[in-house]
């Protein structure tokens, strides 16, 4: 281990540590960069922000030597290198923090330090206490050496690997999605630490994408969407923009202000509400470590779709656990047609029309290895017809299987097939059939497009409008924002656990969501 | 029931739960560190059986104990290897492997020994003791602890050199996240596979010695099938000690100690039926499970096997 101290800050280079020129990285069937180009300069946080599947992870893996690029090259101090393998990235100075720790939870900090010696030598334990407390002393952090890593917090432990990563010598500091599974203040400590880190003329890649951390932390921000950098923000321009000007800019380039949608796709409903809401939320809180929801409150009429948009990892998927009883509110009260639910099961819920469609359709969804047939009752098992006395009635499945099928195309070899040999689109509808038949009257649709293809998504939002079209009352949670303007009546905005700002589906209503999805205005 | 605490019983109580113990706390020793690098180790009962039979058969035929240990180990490391082969190399199912190896190796130990010894069961000389000047003139447990043979002080000795492998040296570090997290192992450059290998090989090889004390101090013969589940208490032993060496020698002196009085409890003639005295030991065992079995901590990644970048 060679250990590389870093305590005067360098002074300041001409040219950036690491360059990507151009690079491409195509994996089967999908490009997952094209022709991208990114520079590192010493003293920045160099934010990259992108959607899910906008190929950060990709860019940066080819950093941190878990990917090569199928074209372009990689720069280092100007010079080309191949980084074949996060060794061969870590003795070039570049170390990475993974969102999920590296390190062994039964262990010491300074044990998991010196890790990896001589197999009959004893740890260095008290000369790597020394040297961690120079680095800690350095970037203004106290991690206690001794201390077993598993008691330490999630937001401790990226101390412990950042501490690592610079006393392995690195310059560049990559953190993939590092507040993803932090606190609030675990987030903003970390924000701090990163300033820190600068001061020294260290080099951070900060992936994330909340917004909000993109513009409190990162000092340049490059946005990349669908593999390709869309913009990239200079740090005297960010400054200049100042933050609401910064964030308009970076919702056009997330989220494509004005692109032309799909003409054939229907024009957006609207005004369709009529009568007494159906399904009414009340103040509705969620306990959650990462993102505790607070002060819901939503009300949806049969027949209206409410569109709830949002930056993933906001608090959408605790929020549609809690209303389908699949997570213990806090507080609030649900009432569906006025009666109240929030104190039923998710059969109860069910029972009385309340549906689900979730987004985890092979982990919560559906049983794999189960056949399509079984799957389409998994929340009815033991219920009459299909079960009598504890024994199945496989008339009555089959019947009820075949009939699901053909009404909502699901194609399959047979009603036997094992549902996980489906592709994800006929998956989501057998979820849909599921979900939709029977007395369904309001349903709370995750993200019901994310990895399908194009036919399958519009063959799906078409259910999703049929379904207000029988007069359900609908929730849908999205991250695609076009989706959400195409299908809602009214769109609710959805900003670390709380609903930001409802706004009706009109002309101008693209640009009020992006205000209130960055949280700036929150 | 004054007369039953002679100084007799209660010396021939403490040496029966060393004799019983000490094969008990070489499995549960050895179970420890296959655990601890996260290797479920269900074929050490078969480990200790071919250790128990091999230990005898080189000590039969050299007249050696050292030899007959030696051959114990290599016993035990002859059913370790296959383990180490198909569970951590190939990645095939710890427990179903470790079962087929410990049922392979009673059958083939009893046929081999039917062959070579048809049904006569020839016996062992007594082995040698050494005293310990000073401590083995203590009365009661001076006869009983320090006048033993030397594989006694050794198996002993054995635990604080474990321990000390554990807490001082890189290669404990390594076992320890082989079990915790061997993915933060492999990326500080250790390779998972070894480590785990030569955790399972010791394994085999202080079985092996601990099934051939069974068979050479112990009882002096060899019988099929006579460790008789002594692998399986060590895998509760090394469950219990939750990666504590001392713990191991501790609870193996227990349970020996409840072995052990089924014996001496016979000796001295105690009206209770030999059928539940024999019972004992186990429901020794299913005590310490139902007190302690929440407790019981097992390292994260046991049983699974590694494969780099899965996760």
């Amino acid at each position: 281990m060679t250990q590389i101290h870093t305590s005067s800050p360098p002074q300041a280079e001409p040219r950036p540590i690491v360059s990507l020129d151009h690079v491409t990285k195509r994996f089967p069937g999908v490009v997952a960069n094209e022709r991208v180009s990114f520079d590192l300069w010493p003293g920045e946080v160099h934010v990259l922000l992108g959607e899910n599947g906008a190929g950060k992870s990709t860019l940066v893996g080819m950093l941190s030597g878990l990917q090569l690029p199928d074209e372009g090259g990689v720069l280092i101090d100007g010079r080309e290198v191949r980084i074949a393998s996060p060794a061969r990235a870590l003795e070039l100075g570049i170390g990475t923090v993974f969102q999920h720790s590296m390190l062994v939870p039964s262990l010491s900090v300074v044990d998991n330090m010196a890790l990896g010696g001589k197999w009959w030598s004893r740890p260095d334990r008290d000369g790597v206490a020394r040297r961690m407390a120079a680095v800690c002393a350095d970037i203004g952090v106290t991690i206690d050496p001794h201390a077993k890593v598993g008691s330490l917090s999630l937001g401790e432990q990226q101390q412990v690997e950042i501490v690592r990563a610079l006393m392995r010598g690195s310059r560049v500091l990559i953190l993939d999605e590092a507040t993803a599974m932090l606190t609030p203040k675990g987030a903003e400590d970390l924000g701090a630490l990163m300033g820190r880190l600068t001061k020294l003329g260290i080099a951070v890649v900060f992936i994330t994408h909340k917004l909000n951390e993109a513009l409190a932390f990162g000092h340049r921000i490059t946005v990349l969407r669908l593999g390709r950098k869309v913009g990239e923000i200079a740090p005297e321009r960010l400054a200049a923009l100042g933050p609401a000007a910064a964030t308009a800019e970076i919702v056009r380039l997330m989220f494509g202000a004005g692109v032309a949608t799909d003409e054939t796709a229907p024009a957006p409903r609207r005004g369709r509400r009529a009568g007494a809401p159906l399904l009414e939320i009340e103040a509705l809180a969620v306990d959650d470590p990462s993102v505790p929801v607070a002060g819901i409150n939503l009300s949806v009429s049969p027949g209206e779709i409410v569109g709830l948009a949002g930056i993933d990892g906001n608090g959408q998927k605790q929020f549609a656990e809690a209303l389908a009883g699949q997570r213990r509110l806090a507080a609030g009260h649900i009432r569906l047609g006025g009666e109240a639910i929030e104190r039923l099961d998710v059969g109860g819920r069910r029972q009385r029309g309340l549906r689900y469609v979730t987004d985890d359709r092979l982990g919560e969804g559906t049983v794999g290895s189960f056949p399509i047939s079984l799957n389409l009752l998994l929340k009815q098992v033991g219920e009459a017809p299909f079960w009598r006395h504890g024994l199945e009635q496989s008339d009555a499945i089959a019947t009820h299987a075949r009939r699901l099928v053909s009404e909502f195309d699901v194609r399959t070899p047979g009603i036997e097939t094992a549902i996980g040999k489906l592709s994800g689109g006929n998956i989501q509808k057998a979820l849909l059939a599921r979900e939709l038949s029977g007395a369904a009257r309001a349903v709370i649709f995750a993200k019901p497009t994310y990895g399908l293809d194009v036919q399958n998504i519009r063959a799906t939002r078409q259910r999703i409008r049929e379904a207000a079209e029988q007069g359900l009352a609908v929730i849908l949670i999205s991250t695609d924002l076009e989706e959400v303007l195409e299908l809602s009546d009214r769109v609710a905005v959805m900003s670390r656990g709380h609903i930001v700002g409802v706004v009706d589906n009109d002309a101008d209503a693209r640009s009020r969501v992006g205000e209130l999805m960055s949280g700036v205005t929150a | 029931m004054s007369a039953l605490f002679t100084q007799a019983f209660l010396t021939s109580l403490v040496l029966g739960a060393l004799t019983a113990g000490i094969p008990l706390m070489l499995a549960g020793l050895g179970e420890q560190i296959s655990e601890k690098a996260g290797v479920l180790n269900i074929g050490i009962e078969g480990m200790m059986l071919f250790g128990a039979y091999l230990g005898f058969l080189v000590a039969y035929h050299t007249g050696s104990v050292w030899l007959g240990f030696l051959g114990g180990g290599v016993g035990g490391l002859m059913v370790a290897a296959p383990m180490a082969l198909f569970c951590i190399r190939m990645g095939l199912s710890q427990i179903v492997i470790g079962i087929a190896l410990t049922l392979g190796a009673e059958g083939l130990t009893a046929l081999l020994h039917h062959f070579q010894f048809a049904q006569s069961y020839p016996r062992l000389p007594a082995v040698e003791t050494l005293a310990i000047p000073g401590l083995s003139s203590i009365p009661v447990i001076g006869p009983a602890l320090f006048d033993r043979p030397p594989i006694v002080y050794l198996a002993v000795l054995a635990v604080a050199v474990t321990a000390y492998v554990f807490r001082r040296t890189q290669f404990g570090l390594a076992l320890q996240a082989a079990g915790d997290k061997p993915a933060a192992l492999d990326a500080a450059g250790v390779d998972v596979v070894r480590v785990r290998t030569v955790a399972v090989l010791t394994t085999g090889f202080l079985a092996g010695i601990g099934g051939a004390f069974i068979s050479q101090i112990g009882a002096g013969i060899f019988v099929p099938f006579m460790t008789n589940g002594a692998g399986f208490i060590g895998i509760v032993l090394a469950m219990q000690a939750r990666g504590r060496p001392f713990w191991v020698l501790c609870g193996a002196l227990l349970f020996g100690a409840c072995l052990s009085a089924t014996t001496a409890l016979q000796v001295a003639g105690v009206s209770i039926p030999t059928d539940i005295i024999q019972m004992l030991p186990f429901a020794a065992v299913l005590t310490v499970l139902v007190l302690f079995g929440r407790r019981a901590s097992l390292p994260p990644a046991l049983g699974t096997h590694y494969v780099r970048g899965a996760r």
